[in-house]
């Protein structure tokens, strides 16, 4: 078969099927897989809420968003019949945004937190996910948020190693959960 | 033969990360980890084998002022379809690729394999020069993320060879992915005598 020429019409139409047909492929895939990616953030949530709540199958009653002056979500306050889980955001971490998802038990004392959105560095940020559980250097499990600093601000928290500017975003979004979850009692 | 042939031009003679240099981004920014250089390698071959067939097939229906125009729409609708699927069905490897998933649609060695072979060629010597240029991306990636891996955190696969606090952590950030793939060049350059 022969080249079609570049003429206008040609160049229009070829274009505009080619655009049309990608349209048509990408509107049918995403059909497909909505529901699944839907199915996968719900189970993220839900998994990350047993976890810091340390139970099974805590079943989400309620939720409350609160936005800040910009209209981006700052928290969520998940309240299941198991207790209450705050996700908070901190934009300001090393690689752009650090959400974190707090369980906190009825005194308002920490039970377990777990990261659900981290850009932070591999290998050196990246451990926030450790480092600050019971068995980490800098465990805040147990402890009250609010005024929790790291220890080069004055703080009795260990910072992760090499990685103060990851342990002061992640301080401040348990900090704003913790003011989200005050805020709800 | 022939296809042999194209399998060994895109593995060994015109391997895009050691010989053609394309696609440094993803291969620097992807590979702190072998198990992330191989995921990459292997979203980008799935790309290009797709679109190296695609645009051998729809090569003389589009007119060469327009091409890559054309040739842009049909890997970036390839891309994000990939990435749907990888959204829902391996969420886990998404999670660390995500932000690198979209960059494929400016890999130059998809659209320098659309012009330079798929372009000239029939589909099914396309879909195996994108399976050896795919196959030369993803072991170059593996082998460098195995590298990183290894001397930034002392594992491989994450499966623990000494402890990480041993590691040299620069071979985990940029830089060392600037000296690991320089070495990693001339190594394979000297072996292979390319």
């Amino acid at each position: 078969m022969k080249k079609l020429q570049s003429t206008l019409p040609n160049m229009l139409i070829v274009l505009t099927v080619i655009a049309v047909v990608a349209a048509a492929a990408l509107a049918y895939v995403n059909s497909v897989t909505a529901k699944p990616i839907k199915e996968n953030e719900k189970k993220t949530l839900a998994e990350g809420i047993d976890a810091v709540l340390g139970v099974q199958g805590a079943h989400v009653e309620s939720t409350d968003t609160i936005k800040d002056e910009k209209g981006r979500v700052a928290s969520i306050l998940y309240q299941t019949d198991k207790g209450i889980a705050v996700q908070a955001v901190d934009h300001k971490g090393f690689g752009g945004d650090l959400v974190v998802l707090v369980g906190f038990a009825d005194d308002g004392s920490i039970k377990g937190y777990t990261i659900l959105e981290t850009h932070e560095t591999p290998g050196l940020g990246s451990k926030a996910d450790k480092w600050f559980q019971a068995d980490g250097k800098g465990n805040v499990i147990g402890r009250q948020a609010g005024e929790l600093t790291v220890s080069k601000d004055g703080g009795d928290v260990d910072a992760i190693t090499a990685s103060t500017i990851t342990s002061r975003a992640f301080l401040r979004a348990v900090n704003a959960a913790h003011a989200t979850y005050s805020e709800h009692e | 033969m022939k296809y042999l042939k194209i399998l060994y031009n895109g593995l060994v003679k015109e391997n895009p990360t050691f010989v053609l240099l394309l696609g440094m981004c993803p291969t620097l920014g992807t590979t702190s980890s072998a198990i992330n250089g191989m995921s990459m390698g292997l979203a980008t071959m799935a790309v290009l084998i797709a679109s190296n067939f695609i645009i051998s097939l729809i090569k003389n229906l589009v007119p060469d002022m327009v091409r890559i125009p054309s040739y842009v729409v049909v890997i970036a609708s390839l891309v994000t379809v990939l990435q749907m699927f990888m959204q829902a069905f391996t969420p886990e490897i998404y999670k660390t690729l995500g932000l690198f998933i979209p960059l494929i649609v400016v890999n130059c060695i998809i659209l320098g394999r659309a012009e330079a072979f798929a372009a000239k060629h029939g589909p099914g010597e396309s879909i195996f020069d994108g399976i050896g240029i795919g196959l030369g991306f993803t072991i170059a990636l593996t082998m460098l993320g195995a590298i990183r891996e290894l001397l930034g955190t002392g594992r491989i696969f994450g499966a623990e060879l000494y402890s990480d606090t041993y590691g040299m952590l620069v071979f985990v950030l940029a830089p060392g992915a600037f000296i690991a793939l320089g070495y990693l060049i001339a190594i394979v350059k000297q072996t292979l005598k390319i």
